[in-house]
């Protein structure tokens, strides 16, 4: 799995150092707190990221959904939710996105389904990068023979067919939270150590690196405190636009009835039941799907914003 | 060259070797019940013994391992464990279907998203640069199911019951059926699976478009009075097609191994349909067979690109 859109785009274009006032103390800025700078200027990626806010808002309060509609996720309605013909109802003011085909309330099972969503996006993603900075670390620093034998992992899951062998290890393995959290991670990881490899080429070859050593410097503290620092930026980049990427894979094992089992809540096995009743219940199909679209959307944006907040290269492409 | 070629496909055997091995040992050494699921509830021991027998599950690990790389050397992926039926005959019966797929949909993913992303950037920040911008985004966060099931919805419910009995639930129906009934069952799968990777592409163009116009060579041939078309067609768009030749490579390869999503929304027969099948009943020698095949397709896919490399940047050198 990879993440294809790492090419700039043109959110920000202004210089943003304000033209120093006589008399104020001018102060230096770090990278870190420029780009958090560019970022918050950038409006997109603000609204984006206030919408994931309230996703997370709407995953951690799952429970008040529940409560205040006084259906709990996983209660099946077969008076109120189905009609005479056992089929779902349509959105009504007791269930205010409609029921699905066992006539549990859709509104309280997105809301319980956006935990599993953001919640394996997030800590996927985490894994994924924790994963691939290490090997790439090791890879690019250490050379000689471990280069050559991780290098060639990198080559190895790269050119594995990712959904075919992710679909048959979690089916071989048992589909739980835990193995989807594994499978994404074991099959993203090399495309981050690639990129972290790549840059420690470079870096290791420089003067401060040499100082470093030659000050006594171990080699855990010379990879992790003076090289790590300064491939950060690809790496945040990336880590950033992976999130919306595992949110889909995820969504994609459940819908292909490998991801959550029921009757846990999930947007891709909603999405997958609704395949049966969707002629009749045209809000089983949608409502699921929008809550997916705009929380991958939203990260989208978000990594967008963040991309040109970190590596603000577009200036010098546009500046014709 | 010819070293390069030799190099590149020793490489690509190595990795080949390497997927064998790992994919052996995850499904074959994970304990699995296939004898009793084939042989029902109330089997005696002596039939599932009898049947890890004959399927050969009663040999140590190593030694199936060798027989299965042997055969498969041979051209044999051995026989599937419902049916009886040789793995590459099924993955051949099903090859067709995909390929059906795939090709359709990349032709109109390239031309949608090369000819979006060259006006994007050949005006950035227009109308039509953020309007396709947008788009691109959109397409590129929607799952395929959800833009699968979306169109079935339209095209297929809403237009049928409208009288308009156009376009087919799913299913393939082979060429010999005649054009018509095969198109009329590809077009739904066609733009699903098309309008996500157009986007890719787009963005991907458009990226690669921004940075090669800004580069020294396209000023210099704007100086020499060469008209704005052939600058941004025979400089620029030349030298941007590099990443997106990459890309396009891979990513047919990867959907040999099966457009896994569109072929169950659709519910058409082909690669990744039969896996998904081959997964569900714990059928390891054909799922075996499926991720070896789909590997060998994107590592030909990836030698074959750098090779395509050479042919439209001739600055590199393949050593």
């Amino acid at each position: 799995m990879t993440v294809h859109n790492v090419e700039p785009t043109d959110s920000v274009a202004e210089p943003d150092e304000p033209t120093p006032v006589a008399g104020e103390p001018i102060e230096g800025r770090g990278p870190w707190a420029l780009a958090w700078r560019r970022l918050r200027k950038d409006k997109v990626a603000l609204v984006s990221l206030a919408v994931i806010v309230l996703i997370l808002l709407a995953a951690v309060c799952a429970p008040l959904f529940a409560h205040v509609t006084g259906h709990p996720p996983n209660t099946q309605y077969r008076q109120s939710g189905l009609d005479e013909s056992g089929l779902p109802v349509a959105p009504n003011s007791e269930f205010w996105l409609g029921t699905d085909d066992l006539g549990r309330d859709i509104l309280v099972r997105i809301a319980y389904g956006a935990r599993v969503s953001l919640g394996i996006g997030l800590i996927a993603t985490i894994l994924t990068v924790t994963l691939g900075v290490v090997i790439g670390l090791a890879a690019g620093y250490f050379g000689g023979w471990v280069d050559t034998v991780l290098a060639r992992l990198i080559d190895v899951v790269l050119s594995m067919p990712f959904l075919l062998v992710a679909i048959s290890l979690v089916s071989i393995l048992g589909p739980s939270m835990l193995i989807a959290v594994l499978v994404i991670a074991f099959f993203s990881w090399a495309s981050v150590a690639r990129i972290v490899r790549g840059q420690v080429l470079s870096i290791k070859e420089r003067e401060f690196i040499e100082g470093a050593r030659s000050l006594g410097a171990s080699n855990t503290r010379i990879m992790f405190v003076d090289i790590l620092p300064n491939v950060l930026a690809p790496v945040i980049i990336y880590a950033s636009l992976l999130i919306p990427v595992v949110i889909l894979t995820q969504a994609a094992l459940s819908f292909l009835g490998l991801g959550i089992q029921p009757p846990t809540p999930d947007w891709g096995g909603m999405i997958s039941n609704a395949q049966g009743v969707y002629q009749v219940a045209w809000w089983y199909l949608a409502f699921p799907s929008l809550a997916l679209v705009i929380t991958t959307v939203a990260f989208n944006l978000l990594g967008d914003g963040v991309r040109d907040a970190v590596d603000p290269r577009i200036d010098r492409l546009l500046a014709k | 060259m010819l070293k390069f070629l030799i190099r590149r496909v020793l490489t690509g055997a190595l990795v080949l070797w390497i997927i064998s091995m790992l994919v052996f040992a995850l499904f074959f050494a994970v304990p699995n019940n296939v004898a009793r699921q084939m042989a029902g509830h109330n089997a005696t021991p002596t039939t599932i013994k009898l049947i890890n027998q004959r399927l050969g599950l009663d040999q140590p690990l190593w030694e199936q391992y060798g027989k299965f790389i042997w055969n498969a050397l041979h051209g044999d992926l051995g026989e599937d464990y419902y049916y009886q039926l040789p793995v590459t005959h099924v993955i051949a019966e099903a090859l067709p279907i995909t390929l059906s797929v795939v090709v359709g949909a990349s032709i109109i993913w390239l031309l949608l998203g090369v000819s979006s992303g060259v006006l994007s950037a050949v005006r950035p920040r227009s109308f039509i640069d953020r309007l396709v911008t947008v788009l691109a985004l959109f397409f590129y966060s929607v799952p395929s199911f959800v833009l699968g099931l979306t169109l079935l919805f339209v095209f297929y419910y809403k237009l049928t019951i409208a009288g308009f009995a156009i376009f087919p639930a799913g299913g393939y129906k082979p060429l010999s059926d005649g054009l018509n009934q095969w198109f009329f069952h590809m077009i739904l799968p066609w733009i699903t699976l098309a309008m996500i990777s157009a986007a890719t592409y787009t963005r991907l163009t458009r990226g690669s478009m921004l940075e090669v116009l800004g580069e020294d060579y396209i000023k210099t041939a704007r100086a020499k009075g060469i008209s704005e078309r052939r600058v941004i067609y025979r400089h620029g768009l030349r030298s941007a097609l590099t990443p997106v030749v990459t890309q396009f490579g891979i990513d047919v390869a990867t959907l040999i191994g099966g457009a896994v999503i569109t072929e169950t929304v659709f519910s058409l027969p082909g690669v990744g349909y039969q896996s998904i099948k081959a997964i569900r009943n714990q059928d390891l020698p054909l799922i075996l067979g499926v991720v070896l095949v789909a590997s060998v397709a994107v590592v030909v896919a990836n030698i074959l690109v750098d090779l395509l490399y050479a042919v439209l940047d001739p600055r590199v050198r393949l050593s």
